[in-house]
């Protein structure tokens, strides 16, 4: 389903994010990938999510090769994904209800299906009733559900998540790692990177180790 | 088709949401635009105004057909018959005797007129043709002063030459100044949508993320572009509305002053729809190139 192969990053000014790494993902798994911060993780979420390009190296999404991706269809190529960023970004002028909206009205469903759809979403992130909020009235925590409805409410084939548990203490970080490994078991891909490696023992999840930019 | 649909009224909503969200903001906007609509229309309406009062003004576009003094009534029943073949019902006798009749109905004339030895005033036609343009007018001049017994032929072609000219002359005058109101009512959009964009970067990184094209993302701010020049528009066109209303009365009074009726004509309702459809549509290209731009430095 995603195959890498000697994929390579390079940030202007030299610096090398990734150096010549090749993996596949297959249909259903659940992959970490791991690392020291610097790694390269956050590097190749974006790179599977093309919100950057390789320098170098092939990177075959669903049956298309990302890096000759013209611009005009990433838009579709991301609709296949649901992302969940590190940072989260929320709309903080929209409700909680209007965030999870959003990738519906994107692809254009119709108001009374839409909403239907992003309050099942809402159930199941642990979020129903509190859809009128304002996202900045939520815990990190809750934030970070509220970004996992918005990824999911497309039902995509691929869930791509950047560091969920940066900031959260154990609890709250496993009551999250439980949503996403309900979904994987569902039939989900989820890529996810973390720097934690403590969650490795309870979801057994297929690793990619990442060091300075190589796999190990 | 219902996606399409849904998207667009989505778009609208959010548009529409976005002009009330800043009151203030939007009513400076649509002010600048009005008043950027309004000069051209006003020069719009005032060339219509002056065409009009041009039509009123009888007798200058009339083609006067005098007939010779020793012309008999049999002549002037020629000519009669080719009148109605020239210029069918846009004509009408004046026989000699109604002409001096209507010479000493004149104040102070019928003394002058009674010490005449005899009428001194040949029989006349009065031509009001349907085709007013200076070219049609010369060409009948010339035709009727060929016909027989037909002395002379005049009309004062020279005058309706030359206001001819000087509508010509306002309307490209009119032309330009709308052109350059239109550059700045572009302007205008380009940079209010502009400001748009940059408060919305965060929602537009978001949207773009998540799948969303670029079409997607230009749609809500080219709906406000229209709808803030289309409501510019017809501000444009109710204020020279109401400004006609408060000059009417004033300007009722000076025509009476000159013995004359005359009322200003406003635009059409026609005219006001058709406004706001131009500042539409520029407001819509306006908020076009402007997302266009931004996102393409957005990256």
């Amino acid at each position: 389903m995603i195959q890498g192969s000697n994929l390579t990053k390079r940030y202007p000014g030299g610096f090398e994010a990734l150096r010549g790494v090749s993996f596949e993902i297959a249909a259903g798994d659940m992959v970490f990938v791991t690392g020291h911060s610097g790694a390269g993780k956050t590097t190749l979420v974006k790179l599977i999510a093309a919100i950057e390009r390789p320098t170098s190296g092939s990177l075959v999404v669903n049956g298309q090769n990302v890096a000759a991706l013209r611009d005009s269809a990433l838009p579709y190529l991301r609709r296949h994904f649901g992302l969940v960023f590190q940072d989260h970004k929320l709309l903080f002028d929209r409700s909680v209800l209007e965030n999870v909206l959003l990738p519906l009205q994107i692809t254009g469903f119709g108001a009374r299906e839409a909403k239907k759809r992003a309050l099942a979403a809402l159930d199941k992130v642990g979020l129903l009733g509190r859809e009128k909020a304002p996202p900045i009235a939520l815990s990190g925590g809750e934030q970070q559900r509220l970004a996992i409805a918005r990824a999911v409410v497309n039902r995509p084939s691929i869930l791509l998540v950047d560091e969920p548990t940066g900031h959260l203490d154990a609890n709250s970080a496993e009551a999250i790692l439980d949503i996403f490994r309900d979904f994987n078991r569902v039939g989900v891909t989820v890529v996810l990177s973390t720097h934690d490696t403590q969650w490795v023992e309870r979801y057994q999840p297929r690793l990619l180790q990442l060091d300075h930019g190589q796999l190990v | 088709m219902n996606a399409w649909f849904s998207q667009h009224r989505a778009a609208l909503v959010r548009a529409v949401r976005r002009l009330l969200a800043s009151p203030l903001n939007t009513l400076l906007s649509l002010l600048v635009i009005a008043l950027a609509m309004a000069l051209p229309l006003a020069g719009y309406v005032l060339l219509d105004n002056l065409k009009s009062l041009a039509g009123h003004a009888s007798g200058n576009q009339q083609i006067s057909l005098f007939m010779a003094d020793d012309a008999s009534r049999k002549d002037s029943a020629e000519i009669e018959s080719r009148l109605k073949q020239a210029v069918p019902g846009a004509w009408r006798f004046v026989p000699r005797e109604e002409a001096l009749k209507r010479l000493q109905d004149s104040e102070g004339m019928a003394e002058i007129v009674a010490s005449l030895p005899k009428n001194p005033l040949p029989d006349a036609f009065i031509v009001e043709p349907g085709e007013r343009s200076p070219e049609a007018l010369e060409a009948l001049r010339q035709t009727f002063s060929q016909w027989p017994k037909v002395a002379h032929v005049q009309l004062d072609s020279a005058w309706v030459k030359r206001f001819d000219a000087f509508v010509r002359l306002g309307r490209m005058v009119v032309a330009l100044l709308a052109a350059v109101f239109c550059a700045g009512l572009l302007a205008v959009t380009f940079n209010t949508i502009r400001l748009q964009v940059l408060a919305n970067a965060a929602e537009i990184e978001v949207a773009r993320l998540i799948g969303a094209t670029d079409a997607f993302i230009r749609r809500p701010f080219q709906y406000f572009g229209a709808l803030q020049g289309a409501a510019g528009g017809l501000l444009a066109g109710g204020g020279i509305v109401l400004a006609l209303r408060w000059l009417a009365p004033p300007i009722g009074e000076l025509a009476s002053l000159y013995g004359a009726q005359y009322a200003l004509a406003g635009p059409h309702a026609l005219d006001l729809v058709a406004v706001a459809l131009f500042g539409a549509l520029l407001g819509w290209l306006g908020a076009h190139l402007s997302v266009s731009l931004s996102l393409r430095q957005l990256g």
